[in-house]
């Protein structure tokens, strides 16, 4: 009987289409994705069925399970000047460079007075570090001066957006701020509604509360 | 002394072999491309978050400008949201039809009874259908009707946002005490939400309430 011949075949295979692959998946990714940011408090916020997404355009207050309240929004310039407006209210000036890093940083959950330090210290101590708060009773009103100047400072750059399309030529389609409360499922609900009272004592009575998907049981 | 090797570096071949272009292979190994493109790859698929969060809309009620000016709610439910129990864990859900009246009220009513029911499938949902009836089955008549292509999707919700609106629907208060967790608030507006209840909102104790649910919870 003949001897069966392997076919000598080259044992280097040809990996242009993987890679196409592998690349368009890398830049899918890339462009989708936003990167998971380190929050300095953990949130687990209760179920519920609805499946509403949550808008861009946000000012998000986080409660935590033992009612401390945590400020946060989204836009980098709008954050900037929404801090220097506060420096301004409680008469604390922050240089260039603290504003910068306000800038890029996630929620926070500390009274003006020590924000100064809180900016300047390092992400890793600043996520070890126990936030108490931000102050919210009547006295020490500041969560509620933080959602106005938000607010404000928000609409203003939407104006700028607006004008600076319209002179471009382009449509600009603004989105309202919205309002969310992220809170724990095990928060009392004193603190929530302590939390409400700042938003309704402003005349702001539309919520986005935030709830994971209920899975089902 | 070191010889300096300014050659083609092969060395050890006769001065007078011919030069020849070397036939070099067109392919580039491409392994090391590929190891980066995958590490990126791993890398962005474990550190992206895409679930955006999932967010319930809700409306609180305004302040009215003069506290007398209260509107006047027909065929009202209200829910009394607090926790109890041994250690003080256990949901506790209970909730009276109609007004309330306290203790010595001046119309000479009797004392408003709480029933206590809970937030199983059994107790609050079958509860809100119950007493949500009209509704419900009214919207279940709308959407027949859709189905059937007999309105449009737009009709279909404009009618049925009027019928969760409408002056004689369901309206349901809910009521929380200092007990209560956000928790317990948020299940009972998502049941709410599921069970079609169109008008509702969250307010506070009175204090008549929260003397007779203190009351009730201590027996």
């Amino acid at each position: 009987m003949p001897k069966i011949k392997m076919p000598r075949g080259n044992p280097s295979l040809d990996m242009t289409p993987m890679v196409d692959l592998a690349f368009l998946l890398v830049t899918f990714f890339m462009l989708t994705a936003s990167v998971r940011v380190s929050e300095p408090v953990v949130v687990d916020a209760p179920s519920s069925t609805s499946d509403k997404l949550l808008p861009d355009n946000v000012i998000l207050i986080t409660v935590d399970d033992k009612g401390k309240a945590f400020y946060n929004i989204n836009n980098f310039d709008v954050r900037k000047n929404t801090l220097l407006q506060m420096g301004k209210q409680y008469k604390i000036t922050f240089t260039d460079k603290e504003v910068e890093r306000f800038g890029k940083m996630t929620s926070f959950g500390v009274p003006i007075v020590q924000l100064k330090q809180y900016i300047d210290m390092d992400d890793p101590q600043r996520l070890k570090v126990k936030s108490p708060g931000i102050p919210l009773d009547s006295l020490h009103p500041e969560l509620g001066d933080w959602i106005r100047f938000g607010r404000i400072e928000a609409a203003r750059q939407a104006k700028t957006q607006k004008d600076k399309a319209e002179t471009a030529g382009r449509d600009f389609k603004y989105e309202p701020m919205r309002f969310a409360i992220k809170a724990d499922g095990e928060a009392s609900y004193i603190a929530v509604k302590d939390v409400i009272k700042v938003f309704t004592d402003m005349e702001i009575y539309r919520f986005n509360l935030i709830t994971n998907l209920e899975q089902d049981k | 002394m070191a010889e300096v090797n300014t050659g083609d570096g092969g060395g050890g071949h006769g001065k007078h072999e011919k030069k020849r272009a070397k036939k070099a292979s067109t392919r580039i190994d491409m392994t090391p491309m590929v190891d980066l493109a995958f590490l990126l790859l791993t890398f962005f698929v474990l550190t992206s978050t895409f679930n955006k969060a999932k967010t319930m809309e809700i409306n609180f009620p305004a302040k009215p400008k003069d506290p007398k000016d209260l509107p006047k709610i027909n065929n009202a439910l209200t829910f009394l949201l607090t926790r109890e129990g041994k250690d003080g864990k256990e949901n506790g859900i209970y909730y009276y039809y109609g007004e309330f009246y306290g203790p010595g009220n001046k119309d000479g009513k009797p004392v408003t009874i709480f029933n206590k029911t809970d937030f199983s499938k059994e107790g609050l949902h079958k509860l809100l259908l119950d007493k949500n009836k009209p509704t419900v089955d009214a919207l279940n008549a709308l959407e027949e009707r859709y189905v059937k292509k007999e309105i449009a999707d737009t009709t279909y919700k404009r009618l049925a946002l009027a019928e969760k609106g409408k002056r004689e629907a369901l309206t349901v208060l809910i009521k929380a005490d200092d007990k209560a967790v956000y928790k317990n608030i948020v299940d009972a507006v998502d049941e709410l939400n599921i069970c079609n209840v169109g008008k509702y909102a969250i307010v506070d104790m009175g204090k008549g309430e929260l003397d007779i649910l203190n009351s009730i919870k201590k027996k």
